[in-house]
């Protein structure tokens, strides 16, 4: 990965209809993807993250704004003269033709000779391991096989960036996690910049360099997933991604007291009236008396083997969830109505200022 | 197999063709029946007064290609008939590429409206049908002929300082065949179009083809079957047109249909007759074979 930018967009807007009932999928979207990354648009659907894709592969025209690839402007152009594939959710793949004249499509309407596209062909198959199958019709393919197909047919011409509209929606979920893997090797393996829409968070954090986290048509949050997990900049993005407990507080000095009258240091916020968010995880339990500990609840428990969500109620009624890893005896010691206490590890404390 | 389920299959298989008995009878006594005896008639020699004597005689089938001097009984190319041939494939061929040509975009148009506006395009298509083809021929007389629609506006407009003779030639046989049978171009066509998957366009264009590489590459390999089921319905009846030609062609710029008819009408040749009829029905069935195998070939080769 270097730091040459692939493909950027500037103040992009999409809007669909006009007047009054025009919708703005897009709301003046910016961002810089890097050559050779592996990045994520990750957003519930509608949020315009497939829209932002298809600006990108030039099946739409933004209302505004510019799409460039490696510096130069490509906003006007037509999808035939981008050097940029795509990977559709459907697949989309030729009925009539057969896998390796799909895998080939792309390099014949190049005008590639045809040694090249015959040893290209065989090439792309072998990377996704579809050798044995060269001459079937794509519709004797399972779902899997077709996905193979698509991401060699999208990857034999070398695009520039590889677009990726949540290809993996289709599948199975064991089928789901082999092919992020297999996603994740043919980026490292080919270098090609991917660009990859997805609405599931977990397939977003296991698989990119950078994720951009969209909603309502505009992007919330850009940084990698480390980031966007560990220091969500609102209230959407940490819901979103990942479980969050959200509490209440008012700033006190460089402390912030909740809701329920703890005084909880954090770091340091413009705003008098915030949210903190904590990760359920980054809850731990303590004896009910302790002093440094705030009084709460358990509310209920629920047993997931490996670890076990612990609901408790503040005294002013909010709800907080502690993900608690399950002894090995299997029994906590933990009855629901028990009063316990709790505490915040210090440097997982996110305050919102929305 | 046991002999008790062999006997099974064999009453199952009585029982089916007794169940299809009717249809057979229907096809034998309206299909397998008429052609047999047209067949026959033409291997007989000509009764005096029309119809057929009894009897052998190839000389009907001789009759297509060559005519026998009156006096010294020479045999002669029949320059006239070849003619007619040659008219009949031509203006066929003509209708059959023309009304694709015409057809493919007007399908590709209806087949991309939204659906309620597609039943009602549809539904426009359809509309001729409504008419007979007698009086819509007539119509299209009343645009064409001399003093008509089409050169009086050309006329008045001072595009033509002459009215145009279109009438009684083969061009306004062509118009009007293509006219009488565009709409079983369409509706084939759209049938196929309608089926297909219009994300395929953004899978070509994305892979770099342009839009005549879409078409021709995407699209037609696509809904062939669309194109040569709109082919042969528009080729097989153009090519037996009766109608048609004998309205706008006149007397003269015959199509065999118009021959065969003048044989069992005023040339009292019954045998003649028959045998162009067998002679259209051949011509119909090579035409058909050697399309569907043209067709065929394309898809197996066209990567």
């Amino acid at each position: 990965m270097t730091d040459s930018i692939a493909v950027e967009a500037r103040h992009v807007v999409k809007a669909f209809g006009q007047g009054d009932t025009a919708v703005r999928a897009l709301d003046d979207v910016s961002v810089n993807i890097r050559t050779g990354e592996f990045f994520t648009l990750l957003g519930p659907s509608g949020c315009g993250k497939t829209t932002l894709l298809r600006l990108i592969a030039g099946f739409e025209m933004p209302s505004a704004g510019a799409i460039l690839l490696e510096g130069a402007d490509i906003t006007t152009l037509p999808p035939n003269k981008r050097p940029v594939n795509t990977v559709f959710q459907s697949y989309a793949l030729f009925p009539h033709l057969t896998v390796a004249e799909n895998v080939g499509f792309g390099l014949q309407m190049l005008g590639r000779p045809k040694a090249e596209v015959a040893a290209t062909t065989a090439r792309m198959l072998a990377l996704v391991k579809l050798e044995a199958l060269a001459g079937r019709k794509t519709s004797q393919l399972s779902g899997g096989q077709q996905q193979r197909v698509a991401l060699a047919r999208a990857l034999a011409p070398a695009p520039k960036v590889l677009l990726l509209d949540e290809p993996l929606s289709a599948l199975d979920l064991k089928l789901r996690k082999e092919m992020q893997i297999e996603l994740k090797r043919l980026q490292l393996e080919t270098g090609i910049t991917f660009i990859f829409v997805t609405h599931d968070q977990e397939e977003a954090l296991t698989m990119s360099d950078r994720i951009g986290v969209m909603s309502a048509g505009k992007l919330q949050q850009v940084g990698t997933p480390k980031d966007i997990y560990n220091h969500p900049v609102n209230r959407f993005v940490a819901s979103f991604i990942g479980e969050s407990n959200f509490l209440p507080a008012t700033r006190e000095g460089d402390r912030y007291r909740l809701d329920c009258g703890a005084l909880i240091a954090a770091p340091a916020a413009k705003a008098a009236r915030v949210t903190l968010t904590v990760r359920p995880e980054q809850v731990r339990l303590a004896a009910a008396g302790d002093t440094d500990a705030i009084p709460a609840t358990i509310t209920n428990l629920v047993y997931f083997g490996t670890d076990t969500h612990c609901h408790l109620a503040l005294s002013d009624g909010t709800e907080v969830v502690a993900r608690l890893q399950s002894p090995a005896t299997g029994d906590a010691g933990l009855r629901i109505g028990q009063p316990v206490g709790l505490r915040f590890v210090p440097e997982a404390i996110q305050v919102l200022e929305d | 197999m046991s002999p008790a389920e062999q006997a099974e299959v064999t009453r199952s298989a009585r029982n089916g063709w007794l169940l299809s008995a009717p249809a057979l009878v229907v096809l034998t006594l309206a299909a397998i029946g008429p052609l047999a005896i047209v067949g026959a008639y033409s291997f007989m020699p000509p009764g005096e007064f029309g119809n057929v004597a009894w009897g052998f005689s190839l000389e009907a089938w001789q009759g297509i290609l060559f005519t026998k001097d009156i006096f010294d009984g020479t045999l002669a190319w029949a320059d006239a008939n070849l003619t007619i041939f040659w008219r009949s494939v031509k203006l066929s061929v003509l209708t059959t590429v023309f009304a694709f040509v015409v057809g493919f975009p007007t399908a590709w148009f209806i087949a991309t409206r939204p659906p309620k506006a597609r039943a009602m395009w549809l539904f426009l298509i359809t509309i001729p049908f409504w008419t007979n083809l007698l009086i819509r021929t007539f119509a299209i007389t009343e645009i064409i002929r001399k003093e008509g629609l089409l050169n009086t506006v050309l006329l008045n407009l001072h595009i033509i300082g002459q009215p145009l003779e279109m009438i009684y030639t083969d061009t306004a046989v062509f118009i009007g065949m293509t006219y009488v049978y565009l709409p079983l171009m369409v509706l084939p066509l759209f049938a196929s179009l309608d089926r297909f998957d219009m994300r395929l366009l953004e899978a070509a264009y994305d892979l770099y083809a342009n839009p005549w590489q879409v078409l021709r590459r995407v699209i037609m390999p696509i809904v062939k079957p669309g194109i040569i089921a709109g082919s042969i319905l528009v080729f097989v009846p153009s090519l037996g047109a009766y109608v048609t030609p004998r309205l706008l062609g006149g007397g003269k710029n015959m199509m065999i249909g118009n021959f065969i008819e003048l044989q069992f009408g005023q040339g009292r040749n019954w045998p003649l007759g028959a045998s162009l009829s067998v002679t259209l029905l051949i011509i119909v069935t090579g035409a058909l074979l050697v399309y569907v195998r043209y067709a065929n070939r394309e898809t197996r080769h066209g990567q």
